[in-house]
């Protein structure tokens, strides 16, 4: 069945599940954007001026605009060398699952899509910082890395253009905070993930005190469609201002849970009903986290919004990895609160106070709640907590996500917050 | 100067800092933690927020930490804030979640930057009602305890450690609020500086160890404004006693000299002071005697004619001068042997001449670029390697500033930076403890590295003398294009080698490079010694020997360390009378028919010159029930009454040391009529001390010699820097209070640092270069040039009687670079004076026919410089 | 002593990067993919080989919570313990777990066959509760399908 739109970062992929390999890619028109781009004597600033017309938005969730951040990076003669891209494949965000289905499915596109990024910025080196748990991305990754040196699409000398570019596949030890931009540059430099000071900002000072970018691996495989096809073409994919396609997710008690490629700007009801075909029967919608574990619950109420960088700012959310995790009216708004305090409480990486010891405190007193402990005042602590938790007031951006949940429930929520301690117990289990 | 509206008044701050620093310096009660003055922001502990405006229409507002925003022009800010007021008490709150609460039985209570950061955010009702984590605390070493529950996660002690100190052994483990800072496994801290994470720690993590031996609180201390005796530099402390016993040295202040840092010989080498071997009466042939008859004896010997007196380089200028006053000018010997005067008194020419200057610790710190010649600084003068681990950063740092990062920015500044180091070349017969920072180092026999020198000096400057058969040296290029290419370059040398050859090469090299020129000196004192002068020591064992001295006076200073065994032998048993003054019994003591008990620098009052050239005065802390007296007491004249009479007699004798009468104020000196207390204010006062005994109050010492009580009644003014017995000032209980003695945080004391230079040559002063070369090193068939190696925990007489450098002392040994012999094995090195034991230790980096030695202590105490000597096998 | 094989797989790693020490966390992995855990004495080697202190690379492995500091079971069970799995069914999962196996998570089960940790969001949140033994995912858990997946791990 074609589709009724454009689907670029799904459209290859096997049904089956397994993976494109490079002939395959190939036949499918891959490998085109490299050859554009080196054969037709694009520059760098032009493959950047292309993305900056696509409107192509950071895909971890930050939604910073692509090409505009390749622009930071210094060129010319007197840069420091290398420059490196890293590309993030560290998707630990709790309940997102899209960067895994672009690995493990067409890893290939994503090693285009490195390549063209790294001509933009002219590196010489670019790595794919993998979470260590993607063990079949990381087989199918390396595969095809293999294959891509073999076909001379990586090296020195690429398709005989003059560029060279390594790229080497690096598997993680593990922790959320390696998803931060600076975070993950420490994690790759062998060292403990804390996050950077910023300034100085990564493309000046980032891997190795070199010019960097990092990128998700969403946004970089969506660069050779727009070398294909266009800028204009692909901002045209979006139905608001925001371009291209998404790949958005259903995960919770639905019908059909699940992962689709859409354009940006598809409402919350659309993907809940039509795609992951409402809730199960019997469950109704109490809420959702539109992106991640480090959105804010949006009800009902702001189904219609459409999914994009700034429209759920008007219900105080954001879009965030675009992948949706629903609340049902069958499980425990505070034990699911609970739940995601105790994952960053866990993941902190210890190094600023309101993040090491506010979720610490936040976590236990969730759990003494859940569990029939809570005392009157709790949620005055809670929410104390959440505002030391204000994007600034931490060192970086992973207290300010776990307060999002928090603030949130507490405000869609609280009188399941407040039942629990009246009656002290979870009136779910 | 830049306008910061604090809380809509106008302040001047620096722009080139933070707001943090710039509200400090105003003198603001901002609570802070993970940002020091030495260390710069990073950002952790989020405890110094504040509030920043747009603009005056702002009234919105949002947090910032102010160690993180830069004092930039027009910035308005708010500290009083209710919002920003909440979310430090916020921040208070969480680091104070897990604490143990146990400051009655921690060392640090009474003295915690955590208390006073609590006091001063308000926090005081604890709404956590979980448990806290707990830790296992690790096993450091002799001089550092661990207490790990009480950490707040502030990451000082690691970016101390790790980032300034170039330790590798401490490191945070784990993560989120289970982080632990440690080692991999219990064992001695093995970095040279590791006292300082005392002082750097905001709570009581790391403590004192030794002064949990004998612990007194801050405020039950007297406190007295010191000057460290364990090498040259002449760092500036702070000694507390309680009870007639010696508890602890504090770092002092001096922004020119050790800044906030002390080596770990010179905060923990005190414990000498309370040695039970500590000599506390006088003993005449072995018998206590009383001090009438002491002085008694001492009188009849004068009376009685050719008295020689050998003076010390571990004694004051005080000590020193009354007993060349007490024998006469001519009958005054230094206390140095005669090799050691001749290098110290060519160092001291070179810089009185100039042009070359002298730099301070502080400039050595802003050097960009430094060649060390012959000195195994970490040994011989620590503090000095601290500061040049400093220096490796400032060219890098160049490059930091063209990308806009501010250089308060911790982490920016070092992600920017890197690996990246300015240049510093070592050439040094062994490796040495800041090898690891270096650009190059070369190993080599001294007249090799001496020859390495003039080549650069000649590479430098052709009028400099070429080195004959070294032309085209490729390392002297290098390094002379590096010291060419510095704004500061600098020049290490000293008495290390025992090679004058070194030191005058190093003289070329930075008069070539218009360089600065730094020298190590020996001892605390060597410097005051020799420009106070004296005959040759070897002159005085003549005298001795040929029978023309009835009685010889030694002066704080054990002969052994002097000269060979048999050789001070001979001597003394050429000599009837032997008096002797010291602190510790020595194999000179044990010869001493009169042994007379000398203060040690917590018993008295005097004045060193450091190898910077600076003298510095250091005061009486304990006041001994026994019979313990400054040597200069001993030996005045009776008209002299106090300190400032020998300072004025010694002024008038001696004109090239009358400056040294400005190193303080004299003991007339007061504030607003008040003396300066040497006990920290307190509540309970002095009575309560000693109820148990008597309730009624005693009487408090007399200080007839300096400006200082010995009570906590005087000014509650802050001292000129000279004599500040301890930082304290209100709300700042914790030696952090130092930010309230300086015109700018981190910057010079009020009033100017303590301390008063003797050598500013101008620089239009011109020398000729030194052009005496020595050939190339030749190794020998059968024998091998020993040279000297001096050990931080070993090599210093002194602080190997605290018990806990004892304990870290090395064993001493022979360092070879030979496939004859194996790591550990023994051997008999032969001198020209005798056979001494020592294990082996490879070192594969030293030039093939030289052997450094372990000398200083047992079995190798004098230094045999730089002579042949035999290796061979131990039966 | 690393073998031949460890360090040979090591200096690949090194060749990625412009700093030995870089290839830290990649030495920490390989060690352990040979030996099952890193030993106080598998990180002074790490540490000697890579030119670093063992406190560094300490420092370092404890940070990571893929590397196992302690000794783990032939069969290391990791559960996704965080939001989509915990909604549809964690608690069931873990509880059969709990009870098979008779041990909490860090712990080893007396045969040494199984250890149990939790991990986060293992990104098959479609497909939920999931886990992974080994490197292997299996997801739609619930305790039928859990007992049937463990029984393959002798």
């Amino acid at each position: 069945m074609k589709p009724s739109f454009d689907k670029p970062l799904t459209e290859r992929m096997h049904p089956d599940g397994s993976t494109v390999d490079v002939q395959a890619y190939e036949l499918a028109g891959g490998y085109q954007a490299i050859r554009k781009v080196l054969r037709t004597g694009m520059t760098p600033m032009a493959v950047t001026e292309e993305v900056k017309s696509a409107n192509l938005r950071g895909r971890g969730g930050a939604g910073f605009q692509t090409g505009l951040k390749w622009s930071f990076v210094p060129r010319g003669k007197d840069v420091p060398n290398p420059t490196y891209l890293v590309v993030n494949g560290d998707e630990m965000e709790p309940g997102t699952f899209k960067d895994r289905l672009l690995m493990e499915r067409d890893p290939h596109q994503l090693i285009e899509g490195a390549m063209v990024a790294g001509f933009a910025i002219e590196a010489d080196i670019a790595y794919i910082f993998l979470r260590g748990e993607y063990t079949l991305a990381a087989e199918r990754l390396a595969r095809a890395i293999e294959e891509a040196y073999e076909h001379g699409y990586l090296g020195k000398n690429i398709l005989g253009s003059g560029y060279s570019l390594e790229l080497y596949l690096h598997l993680s030890g593990g922790r959320y905070i390696c998803g931060d931009e600076t975070g993950l540059l420490n994690a790759l430099e062998g060292k403990r993930a804390n996050p950077r000071s910023k300034p100085p900002f990564p493309p000046s000072v980032g891997l190795f005190g070199k010019p960097t970018v990092v990128n998700n691996v969403e946004t970089i495989c969506c660069v050779p469609h727009i070398i294909n096809r266009g800028g204009e073409w692909f901002r045209g994919l979006g139905r608001t201002k925001d371009g291209g396609t998404k790949l958005f997710g259903v995960s919770g008690k639905v019908k059909r849970p699940g992962l689709w490629e859409l354009p940006m700007g598809t409402t919350v009801r659309e993907i809940l009903e039509e795609r992951a075909g409402g809730m199960r029967d019997g469950l109704k919608l109490r809420g959702l986290l539109p992106g991640g574990a480090s959105t804010d619950f949006i009800v009902e109420e702001h189904l219609d919004l459409p999914m994009d960088f700034t429209s759920l700012a008007k219900a105080g959310s954001r879009m965030g990895t675009g992948t949706m995790i629903v609340l049902d009216d069958h499980t425990c708004p505070v034990g699911m609160t609970w739940n995601l305090t105790h994952f960053f409480s866990r993941e902190s990486c210890g190094f600023c106070t309101p993040c090491w010891s506010g979720l610490g405190w936040a976590d236990r007193i969730l759990k003494a709640m859940e569990e029939g402990r809570g005392k009157p005042g709790d949620l005055d602590k809670l929410a104390f907590q959440t505002k030391m938790w204000t994007p600034g007031h931490t060192f970086c951006a992973l207290a300010p996500g776990a307060a999002e949940p928090v603030q949130s429930a507490l405000k869609h929520f609280r009188d399941d917050f407040e039942r629990h301690i009246i009656e002290h117990r979870c009136p779910w289990s | 100067m830049a306008i910061v509206y604090v809380d809509n008044k106008p302040y001047q701050m620096n722009p080139d800092e933070n707001l943090l620093h710039g509200c400090l310096s105003q003198g603001f009660k901002l609570p802070y933690f993970c940002w020091h003055p030495a260390l710069g922001s990073v950002g952790a502990c989020r405890q110094c927020a504040i509030k920043q405006f747009k603009d005056e229409h702002d009234t919105q507002g949002k947090i910032v930490m102010s160690c993180m925003t830069p004092a930039a022009e027009g910035t308005r800010i708010s500290i009083v804030d209710p919002e920003v007021v909440a979310f430090r008490a916020g921040i208070i709150e969480g680091l104070m979640l897990n604490h143990p609460h146990d400051c009655p039985v921690c060392d640090e209570g009474g003295e915690c930057h955590l208390q006073d950061m609590t006091v001063m955010t308000g926090h005081d009702y604890r709404r956590y009602e979980f448990d806290k984590r707990t830790f296992r605390n690790q096993d450091l070493g002799p001089l550092v305890n661990h207490e790990m529950n009480r950490c707040i996660q502030c990451y000082r002690c690691v970016r101390y450690y790790r980032d300034y100190a170039g330790g590798s052994d401490l490191n945070a483990f784990a993560l989120r609020n289970q982080v632990f800072f440690g080692r991999h496994e219990d064992g001695v801290l093995e970095n040279e500086f590791s006292g300082n994470l005392v002082e750097i720690c905001p709570t009581g993590v790391f403590t004192d160890k030794t002064l949990k031996h004998h612990y007194a609180r801050k405020w039950d201390q007297q406190f007295a404004p010191s000057v460290c005796v364990h090498c040259a530099l002449g760092c500036n402390t702070d000694a507390g006693e309680r009870d007639g016993t010696l508890r602890r040295i504090v770092n002092r202040y001096n922004h020119e000299v050790n800044g906030y840092f002390l080596c770990d010989r010179g905060r923990f080498g005190y414990e000498f002071v309370n040695n039970q071997r500590r000599s506390r009466q006088p003993l005449l042939k072995g018998q206590p005697t009383s001090v009438a008859s002491a002085r008694h004896y001492l009188e009849e010997k004068i009376a009685q004619g050719s008295v020689i007196g050998i003076g010390s380089p571990r004694a004051s200028l005080e000590a020193n001068f009354s007993l060349r006053t007490l024998v006469g000018r001519d009958h005054f010997y230094s206390g140095m042997a005669d090799h050691e005067v001749k290098l110290v008194r060519l160092m001291i020419e070179i810089l009185e001449r100039g042009p070359m200057r002298t730099p301070t610790l502080r400039e050595i710190e802003e050097s960009d670029a430094v060649f060390i010649l012959g000195e195994d600084l970490t040994n011989v003068a620590p503090r000095m390697a601290l500061s040049v681990r400093q220096s490796v950063r400032r060219q890098p740092m160049e490059a930091v500033k063209k990308l806009k990062i501010p250089l308060w920015l911790d982490f920016g500044v070092r992600d920017a930076m890197q690996d990246a180091k300015g240049p510093l070349y070592i050439a040094t017969p062994h490796g040495t403890r800041l090898d690891d920072v270096a650009t190059a180092t070369f190993h080599a026999a001294p007249d090799d590295l001496a020859r390495l020198g003039f080549a650069v000096a000649h590479a430098l400057d052709s009028s400099a003398p070429p080195v004959p058969e070294a032309d085209d040296w490729p390392l002297a290029n290098e390094i002379a294009r590096a010291l060419k290419g510095a704004k500061k370059p600098l020049v290490i040398c000293g008495a290390c080698c025992g090679s004058e050859a070194v030191i005058q090469a190093a003289a070329n090299v930075a008069m070539a490079a218009h360089a600065a020129l730094s020298f190590t000196a020996p001892e605390c004192n060597s410097v005051g010694a020799a420009l106070m002068g004296g005959n040759p020591l070897s002159a005085a064992f003549q005298a001795a020997r040929d029978g023309n001295a009835d009685t010889v006076i030694i002066l704080e200073n054990d002969l052994y360390h002097r000269a060979p065994q048999a050789e001070v032998d001979s001597v003394l048993k050429a000599v009837p009378h032997v008096i002797v003054l010291d602190h510790l019994p020595n194999p000179t003591t044990e010869k001493a028919e009169l042994l007379l008990p000398a203060g040690t620098f917590a018993e008295s009052d005097g004045t060193f010159i450091s190898s910077e050239g600076r003298a510095q005065r250091f005061f009486q802390v304990c006041t001994p029930e026994n019979e313990i007296l400054a040597s200069w007491r001993w030996l005045k004249p009776d008209h002299w009454q106090n300190l400032d009479d020998v300072l004025r007699a010694m002024a008038e004798a001696l004109p090239q040391l009358e400056a040294i009468r400005d190193a303080a104020p004299s003991s007339k000196f007061r504030i607003a009529g008040a003396k300066i207390p040497r006990s920290p204010h307190r509540e309970s006062g002095r009575t309560a001390a000693l109820v148990h005994i008597n309730i009624s109050e005693p009487k408090t010492p007399e200080d007839p010699d300096s400006a200082l009580s010995f009570s906590m009644e005087g000014t509650p003014d802050q001292p000129p820097a000279a004599l500040i017995p301890f930082f304290w000032s209100p709300s700042w209980n914790s030696i952090q209070a130092v930010n309230t003695y300086q015109k700018e945080v981190g910057g010079p004391l009020r009033g100017g640092d303590a301390g008063v230079r003797l050598f500013e040559p101008s620089p239009k002063n011109g020398q000729a270069y030194f052009s005496a070369i020595p050939a190339a090193f030749q190794p020998r068939e059968s024998e091998w040039l020993l040279v000297p190696m001096y050990h931080i925990f070993g090599s210093d007489e002194l602080s190997l009687q605290a018990p806990a450098i004892r304990e870290l002392a090395v064993m001493p040994h022979v360092a070879i670079n030979s496939v004859e012999f194996a790591e550990g094995m023994e051997v008999e090195v032969t001198l020209a004076n005798g056979t001494f034991r020592f294990p082996v230790r490879i070192h594969r980096e030293m030039p093939a026919g030289v052997a450094a030695v372990s000398v200083g202590f047992s079995p190798l105490v004098a230094v045999q410089v730089l002579s042949w000597g035999k290796i061979a096998r131990a039966k | 002593m690393l073998t031949a094989e460890e360090i040979q797989e090591i200096e690949t790693e090194v060749g990625h990067y412009p700093k030995r020490e870089a290839a830290c966390i990649d030495a920490l992995k390989i060690v352990q993919r040979h030996r099952g855990w890193i030993s106080d004495e598998s990180v002074r080697e790490i540490a000697e080989h890579l030119g670093m202190s063992a406190t560094d690379v300490d420092s370092i492995a404890t940070f990571y919570n893929l590397i196992f500091r302690k000794p783990v079971g032939r069969h290391v069970v990791m559960v996704c313990d965080s939001v989509s799995c915990w909604i549809m069914g964690y608690d069931r999962v873990r509880e059969q777990l709990r009870e098979r196996l008779g041990i909490e998570y860090g712990q080893t089960t007396p045969d040494n066959r199984f250890t149990t940790l939790p991990i986060v969001c293992l990104g098959c949140c479609d497909h939920a509760p999931a886990m992974m033994v080994d490197g292997e995912l299996h997801s739609d858990l619930n305790p039928q399908k859990l007992d049937l997946a463990l029984d393959k791990y002798k």
